[in-house]
């Protein structure tokens, strides 16, 4: 589809406010995801990736908050629309599954009136019509014997059983937008395989895109077409998902890249050590000069430490941040 | 399946305790207020005096039965303005926060520092004895634990999972704090609720006996229990009859205070099933 993007960000900064500073938690966060596309946002724990999507779905509390850039949804900017325009856009438009299935379901209610209730938040629906439409919205993400199951609480379910009906939640409605932040993080290996494929084919149904969060790059890369890398607050590189496995130009991509076990390989085999990425974090309020990446990267020079690099645009497609990007 | 034997027996008490109240006219052998008889005043309880009489020959079966009238409707009603209260503002409190919870705070602080009895008091002293201005009163008066329980739950829910999915979902605050945080918090508020009724019937009988309750001749327990205090030693059974019923109602409402509580969690309803 053509004209303008599902949703764009524009050099969005988050701050941190302390009480006694600011801090930028995130900044200059610019990415675009088309109708129906899948966009994939990879990083480690603390460097911004979960605080973009609350900013994304206007959900920044105290001490966070948007410290300026623009984000549209459908060419409209939204985060200034009044709570209750936010909200009709939540859950309808936009919604949301979370890392962890245990707690994201309320414990005192059925779970088939947890999906009810979407639809008669949004859609206006009568709860009779509502129970009905969860029955077949706990059947399209395969939950057996859903007219049944409708009746349960959470705590009767499994945790991938949760997650299917905390996706059935979200789906509800129709959005345009789903946001999974880590969404298999708390599952089994195989439980999480089903569910991502479940969460993948039904987006391509309707046509929803995915914004998938998460630390495992190798996951999002089978889910998304395009990815983007961040680390300490700022997106370092943004490519297709195949690209980005064979021939990733960030030095902290190619660490990362670097670092994931294959199957078969030496490392794997016990006869040699998996490659590690040297040094640690930065902490968000002592964030280096320069190339935030520098003190651990390799490839380092005067330049990364002293002058930020901005996005290049690469031939293949993609934009990275490094002044030394193969 | 394990029997809930709180639940029935406190089920048990109070639904008893109500029906008497319901059915007083049928159960009373006279009427409370206008067969006094001195010369029956103050027969110990026999077959035709079952509770004995008092020293007007008035027969304390029947003043018992009629009192549950008075001392159940301020229980229950009293508590539940109580309970509303509370849960009103403790439940915005603890989810805004903000200005808001510190007029709360300071509020409940105000309710804590300030005896309730003397509080209540001072409210019946403006709107006049009578059935009416005690049910305000002491409804007004006994929210402040409520109030604490309600915003110390909607802190700690506040931050759970399944309160911040709902406001990703679009929930509004109000659709939030009702359908979220309301149902995980009523164990503990049906439970001081329970508590409530008990103290409540225990503040009408003291409020009674300083003459700004239900006014004599019409029996309450609580005023039963007030005038039969000098005989004592006499008469005991003036004060051990409605003392018991006051006893058996308040132990019946926290043993169902305590079985609710367990039905109200949905992990031990499934176990039962």
């Amino acid at each position: 589809m053509t004209g303008a993007p599902l949703i764009e960000v524009e050099d969005l900064r988050i701050d941190l406010d302390d009480g006694s500073r600011r801090v930028a938690a995130a900044e200059g966060i610019s990415f675009r995801i088309d109708r129906g596309e899948t966009f994939g946002l990879v990083g480690e724990s603390g460097c911004g990736k979960s605080i973009t999507a609350l900013a994304l779905i206007g959900l920044l509390r105290q001490p966070l908050s948007i410290g300026g850039g623009v984000i549209r949804f459908e060419g409209q900017e939204i985060q200034h629309l009044s709570a209750a325009r936010q909200r009709d856009l939540r859950g309808n438009r936009i919604a949301m599954i979370f890392q962890e299935p245990m707690t994201a379901l309320n414990p005192v209610s059925p779970v088939g009136r947890q999906i009810a209730e979407m639809f008669v938040l949004h859609k206006g629906k009568s709860w009779r019509e509502a129970n009905q439409l969860a029955v077949e919205a706990l059947a399209s993400v395969r939950v057996s014997a859903p007219e049944r199951r409708v009746n349960d609480y959470p705590h009767q379910l499994s945790g991938g059983m949760r997650q299917r009906v905390m996706i059935a939640i979200a789906l509800a409605c129709g959005p345009d937008l789903l946001i999974a932040d880590e969404p298999t993080t708390a599952l089994d290996v195989t439980v999480q395989a089903e569910i991502i494929e479940l969460m993948r084919n039904l987006c391509a149904e309707r046509g929803t895109a995915i914004l998938m969060i998460s630390h495992d790059l190798g996951l999002v890369a089978n889910v998304c077409r395009r990815v983007a890398v961040m680390y300490a607050g700022r997106i370092v590189e943004e490519r297709g998902s195949a690209d980005i496995f064979r021939t990733p130009s960030h030095p902290y991509t190619q660490g990362l890249v670097d670092s994931l076990p294959r199957l078969g390989s030496r490392a794997a085999l016990g006869r040699s050590r998996l490659k590690e990425i040297a040094g640690v974090v930065p902490a968000i309020t002592n964030f280096p000069d320069g190339c935030r990446f520098n003190p651990r990267c390799a490839q380092a020079t005067d330049i990364c430490r002293t002058v930020a690099p901005t996005a290049d645009v690469l031939e293949a497609g993609g934009l990275v941040r490094c002044h030394h990007h193969a | 399946m394990k029997l809930r034997a709180n639940l029935v027996i406190g089920g048990a008490l109070f639904a008893l305790a109500i029906l008497v109240g319901v059915l007083a006219p049928w159960l009373a052998h006279t009427d409370p207020v206008l067969d006094a008889n001195l010369l029956n005043a103050e027969e110990p309880p026999s077959w035709t005096w079952w509770f004995g009489t008092d020293d007007q020959g008035r027969d304390i079966y029947s003043r018992v039965v009629y009192g549950a009238r008075v001392s159940l409707t301020v229980g229950i009603v009293s508590q539940l303005i109580n309970s509303v209260i509370g849960v009103a503002l403790g439940l915005s409190a603890g989810y805004w926060g903000g200005w808001w919870d510190d007029v709360v705070n300071a509020l409940t602080n105000v309710m804590l520092a300030i005896p309730s009895l003397i509080f209540a008091l001072a409210i019946m002293a403006v709107l006049g004895p009578g059935l009416t201005s005690l049910l305000i009163a002491l409804g007004l008066t006994n929210w402040s634990f409520t109030c604490r329980i309600a915003r110390a739950s909607a802190l700690s829910l506040r931050s759970q999972g399944y309160v911040q999915a709902a406001t990703v979902l679009g929930y509004g605050d109000l659709r939030i704090m009702i359908t979220q945080l309301l149902p995980n918090m009523l164990g503990p508020i049906v439970v001081i609720g329970t508590l409530g009724m008990g103290s409540a019937v225990l503040s009408e009988a003291a409020l009674s006996f300083l003459g700004l309750g239900v006014r004599p001749p019409f029996p309450s327990w609580g005023s039963m229990l007030s005038d039969a205090r000098d005989q004592i030693t006499t008469a005991p059974w003036l004060s051990v009859f409605p003392g018991l019923a006051i006893f058996l109602t308040v132990l019946g409402l926290n043993l169902l205070g305590d079985g609710l509580r367990d039905i109200l969690d949905p992990q031990s309803r499934s176990r039962r099933t």
